[in-house]
């Protein structure tokens, strides 16, 4: 992809090609690209001089990254121990009937993917629906529809 | 040099040894399956698990990659060692059901049942072939992908490494995937045949051990 | 504003505090509104522009201050906005109600009922912070200073003190007393191990490191589910962080510091990175810190989603641009840690403690407390409880205290159950043991453990089962996978618990998972596999009874577990107002206008729209 090789070359110059900062690196990547594409994780692991193996190895054990293409907007249902006592899971369920998607999932218009996050800390407001980056607190199955817009 | 005491039976070996090379060069038998001698110990599968004694208190620890320390007191095979040892045992064929290693293993140590969800992983994640291939070949074209049960032996996106020699050193040292056994349907029971050995004509089902070959073909990796 | 200067002597230092200090005007009116990550989950963002906009309408932007700080701590009443100097508090505050405020309160000094915080036990409504109960039976000495501070602005923190403990440390004590003095104090981690911190720093100043480097590490990784106290003091007072990292760095002779972020908190990445470009370009980080010859600076890394990442080996690795993949610790990281070199790592919290022990002195400090426990911690009170937010106590209160006196006791009339303490590690309290003093010794004995200090409540309607198949369910995600007792076991573990909470449960499988737990903390690799069957052992002990409900007689008790309940209408309750046939997502629901609605079973999927919408409480589970 014509691009995505300056773009990326410039992350890895923003923490001067240091291997450390690999986590760092692939969520900038991440955050330009919306998910790690399998030239960009190629790209990153050349520049740094690491074995590709070991990128692919860090891109697969975080939860942060995706190396599938996700969708326009993320929706992330907190499943921390707070929220779980004030019935997330029947949050999470309405949300997947909802948008017709299981959790990890993208909608087949590429319009949204849905994720669990295990603890956002804000606790007790819980459950938490992020869904942009935007929170949404006090959750419950009925208010889902409102903030998906559907 | 470093004095300890492995069964009631002292010995000194050299600082930096591990408590089971230790226990290997007084003739002690410890099960392994993640360690080999030419390669970093890993622990990860616990079954070289030994009780280590502090007084009237006492841990269990993976002895391939414990340090020997002076004055320490081992027990290789006191009844929680054994009876922890059993469950891994467990575990692991829950986990890899076919190997005929694991089976031996399991036969010796008396464990004839296997009481959880049998989900065959074909591979007991001992890391063995990834560190044969970084530290033996000096390659490194395959390593540990994803976390958890997810976690498995893979190549990055799933194609054949630039690394990679075509040594097949990762097949020949894997100590699990080399023998199957694929008698009838064992999923819960083993038949305990690898501990009896019974000879061929009278074996009630195949275990396709190496004493026998079968007309029904028993596979062979 | 903030204005950059390089501070180069302790001198220097008092002479720019004097400085703040005398441009402030106590009776100078100021709003403060907080704006953490949770009050910006419920408006406060929103609120906080309110506000300005609000003062610059009235005209009064430059005769009345407004500060942003972080969170204050009590949860449940965010958006809060507080008038100082009298400190009149208010909850809930909508944009809506801003111009209100700003008009009747700031411009008119008149108090608008409606918004006060009201006693929930006593009714009555409560006009200033300090006399809310909740504040007032706490010991907020790492807490109290979030509700003063911008944590963008370091003079705020400056003002209250800030660094002062740094430059008595640097001119006045050398290293070795230093560390006497974090000994004598008692302190001991804030994270979950409780590790005598003053040791700790002993030891990794005299390991041995060929080329003298050492590192200190703050961990702000907080993989606790409900745990979000380092969130707080991070996105709030950062700089009380920092301070404490290079008064440590200084004892042990490190000149790298990290503070390992779990990427989940991006506000409090944001303010720390704002924090250390303050400290820098006043010469507090950096090259010859105030003058004194002592060289230190602090980089800031992102964690990528995983709890393993908070054990120490694990986030060492992690911050090497490995996976967290954790090792056996027979060498201590405080001997070989980060790249191979003696590594502190401390807890947020533990880190915070720091300055105060440094200015108030061991001896003070450790009168606060218990014999084996001193000091305050910081607990999050959440769950099923009135009062959810962050409270400091001493360490020794009582459960019962803080659960009924300082959270307000259990909402909606419920029966207290249960508080899950010390995370997925830990394990809970039930009621028979509602007087234990909190401190690490007696939660260890109870068969819990502090851990970073998440206090989850239980009430009579959650379910001990679901609980543990929750904990076990999370831990089996967050699993690094290496070794076979943690990712086989916690795995089977899981489907035995499953089982039994879809209704197929099985005689001897409580005997199974107790041997399978005992297995597991015997022989697991690292700290989350041993500590991981703790949940299920603890509700083992304690609630056996919901155990062998589940598995002899199908039920579920606490009416949670969704394959052994039903949703019935209540045919007197029920109006036939048809709001719950219309929420079904199954259409399960039928029955005419104004006649008693039916479920049909077979298509129920036990969601529980229905019983949430119906405003009649005519749907039953059973």
């Amino acid at each position: 992809m014509i691009g995505t090789n300056e773009k990326v070359a410039a992350i890895v110059e923003k923490y001067d090609g240091n291997c450390d900062s690999l986590i760092s690196i692939l969520q900038d990547v991440q955050s330009e690209y919306h998910y790690l594409s399998e030239d960009a994780v190629r790209e990153v692991a050349g520049l740094l001089g690491l074995p590709l193996i070991q990128v692919y190895g860090v891109a697969t054990f975080f939860k942060a990254f995706s190396l599938e293409p996700r969708g326009k907007h993320i929706v992330s249902v907190c499943m921390g121990t707070a929220c779980h006592v004030r019935n997330a899971q029947s949050v999470l369920d309405e949300v997947e009937r909802k948008l017709g998607i299981g959790v990890g999932e993208t909608t087949q218009d590429m319009e949204y993917t849905l994720e669990t996050v295990n603890c956002l800390g804000a606790c007790a407001l819980g459950p938490i629906v992020v869904v942009d980056d935007k929170y949404n607190s006090q959750m419950s199955s009925r208010k889902v529809k409102k903030i998906l817009g559907k | 040099m470093v004095e300890l005491t492995i069964n009631g039976i002292k010995t000194r070996v050299f600082e930096g040894t591990t408590v089971l090379e230790a226990a290997q060069e007084m003739g002690t038998i410890i099960p392994t399956l993640c360690h080999h001698e030419g390669l970093t110990p890993y622990g990860a599968c616990r079954i070289c698990i030994v009780e280590v004694v502090k007084g009237d208190r006492s841990s269990l620890e993976a002895s391939c990659t414990l340090p020997v320390e002076e004055g320490q007191v081992i027990l290789t095979d006191s009844e929680r060692v054994k009876k922890r040892r059993k469950v891994i045992m467990e575990l692991l064929l829950s986990s890899c059901p076919n190997s005929k290693t694991l089976q031996d293993m399991a036969a010796n140590m008396g464990v004839n049942e296997v009481r959880f969800t049998i989900k065959d992983r074909e591979c007991i994640l001992c890391g063995l072939c990834v560190r044969y291939c970084k530290e033996q070949m000096q390659s490194g074209g395959i390593g540990f992908v994803g976390r958890g049960t997810s976690r498995r032996v893979a190549t990055a996106f799933g194609v054949t490494p630039e690394e990679c020699r075509g040594c097949g050193g990762c097949e020949w040292i894997c100590p699990v995937c080399e023998r199957a056994c694929t008698a009838g349907n064992l999923v819960n029971g083993l038949c305990g045949g690898c501990q009896n050995l019974v000879p061929v004509e009278t074996c009630p089902i195949c275990i396709g051990c190496s004493e026998s070959v079968t007309p029904s073909g028993h596979r062979v990796y | 504003m903030v204005v950059s200067i390089k501070i180069a002597s302790a001198a220097e230092l008092e002479q720019l505090r004097s400085r703040i200090v005398a441009g402030h005007d106590p009776d100078r009116l100021c709003v403060v509104t907080s704006v953490g990550t949770c009050g910006l989950a419920c408006g406060a963002g929103e609120v906080a522009d309110a506000l300005s906009k609000a003062l610059a309408d009235f005209g009064i932007n430059d005769s009345v201050d407004i500060r942003t700080t972080g969170c204050h701590g009590f949860c449940e009443i965010e958006p809060v906005v507080v008038i100082y100097p009298e400190r009149i508090l208010y909850q809930h505050v909508t944009p809506e109600d801003v111009p209100e405020i700003v008009s009747e309160s700031v411009v008119n000094k008149r108090v608008i009922e409606r918004l006060l915080y009201r006693d929930p036990s006593t009714g009555e409504s409560i006009t200033h912070e300090q006399d809310i109960p909740f504040y007032q039976k706490q010991k907020r000495l790492s807490l109290d200073n979030n509700r003063l501070i911008d944590p963008t602005n370091i003079d705020d923190y400056i003002a209250l003190g800030g660094y002062s403990a740094l430059a008595k440390a640097l001119f006045k004590s050398q290293p070795e007393q230093i560390i006497e003095e974090i000994k004598k104090s008692g302190l001991r981690g804030r994270g979950g191990g409780g590790f005598p911190t003053g040791r700790k720093w002993e030891s990794v100043r005299n390991a041995h490191s060929y080329d003298g480097v050492r590192y200190v590490i703050c961990n702000a990784d907080e993989g606790d589910p409900g745990a979000y106290m380092d969130r707080s003091l991070l996105e709030g007072n950062p700089h009380s962080v920092i301070e404490g990292m290079i008064i440590g760095a200084y004892a042990i002779g490190a000149h790298d510091g990290y503070v390992y972020v779990r990427h989940e908190y991006p506000l409090a990445v944001q303010n720390v990175t704002i924090a250390l470009e303050q400290a820098r370009e006043h010469g507090l980080l950096g090259e010859d810190i105030l003058g004194s010859g002592f060289d230190f600076d602090i980089k800031i890394s992102r964690g990528g989603g995983a709890f393993i990442c908070g054990e120490s080996t694990a986030l060492m690795a992690s911050l090497e641009g490995k996976i967290g993949e954790p090792r056996a610790k027979h060498i201590h990281t405080s001997e070989s840690g980060l790249y191979g070199r003696p590594s502190d790592l401390n807890n947020v919290e533990t880190w915070a403690n720091v300055p105060l022990i440094i200015n108030r002195g061991a001896d003070r400090y450790s009168q606060i407390g218990t014999e084996g426990s001193k000091g305050t911690k910081i607990f999050s009170l959440v769950g099923k409880i009135n009062n959810t937010g962050l409270v400091e106590v001493p360490m020794g209160m009582p459960l019962k205290e803080i659960v009924f006196d300082i959270g307000g006791g259990i909402p909606n009339g419920k029966k207290f159950k249960a508080v899950q303490t010390g995370g997925p590690s830990g394990g809970c309290i039930p009621e028979s043991l509602i007087d234990l003093p909190v401190d690490f010794d007696r939660l260890a004995e109870a068969g819990s453990i502090m851990g970073s200090g998440g206090m989850i409540v239980m009430d009579e309607d959650t379910c001990m089962v679901d609980v543990a198949r929750y904990f076990v369910n999370f831990l089996t995600e967050e699993s690094c996978g290496k070794c076979v007792p943690c990712r086989e076991g916690l795995d089977r573990m899981l489907d035995i618990l499953t089982a039994i909470t879809e209704g197929r449960g099985k005689d001897g499988d409580i005997e199974l998972m107790e041997e399978l737990g005992e297995t597991i903390k015997d022989t697991a690799l690292c700290a989350l596999g041993t500590s991981a069957p703790n949940p299920v052992l603890s509700t083992i002990r304690y609630f056996r009874d919901e155990y062998e409900a589940h598995i002899q007689k199908k039920r579920c008790p606490a009416g949670v577990c969704k394959s052994l309940i039903t949703f019935t209408i209540d045919e007197e309750k029920c109006t036939g107002c048809t709001v719950c046939a219309k929420e079904c997502p199954q259409g399960a629901i039928s029955g005419e206008k104004k006649e008693p609605h039916v479920i049909d079973q077979t298509k129920c999927i036990k969601c529980g729209l229905c019983r949430d919408n119906c405003k009649f409480d005519a749907v039953i589970v059973s």
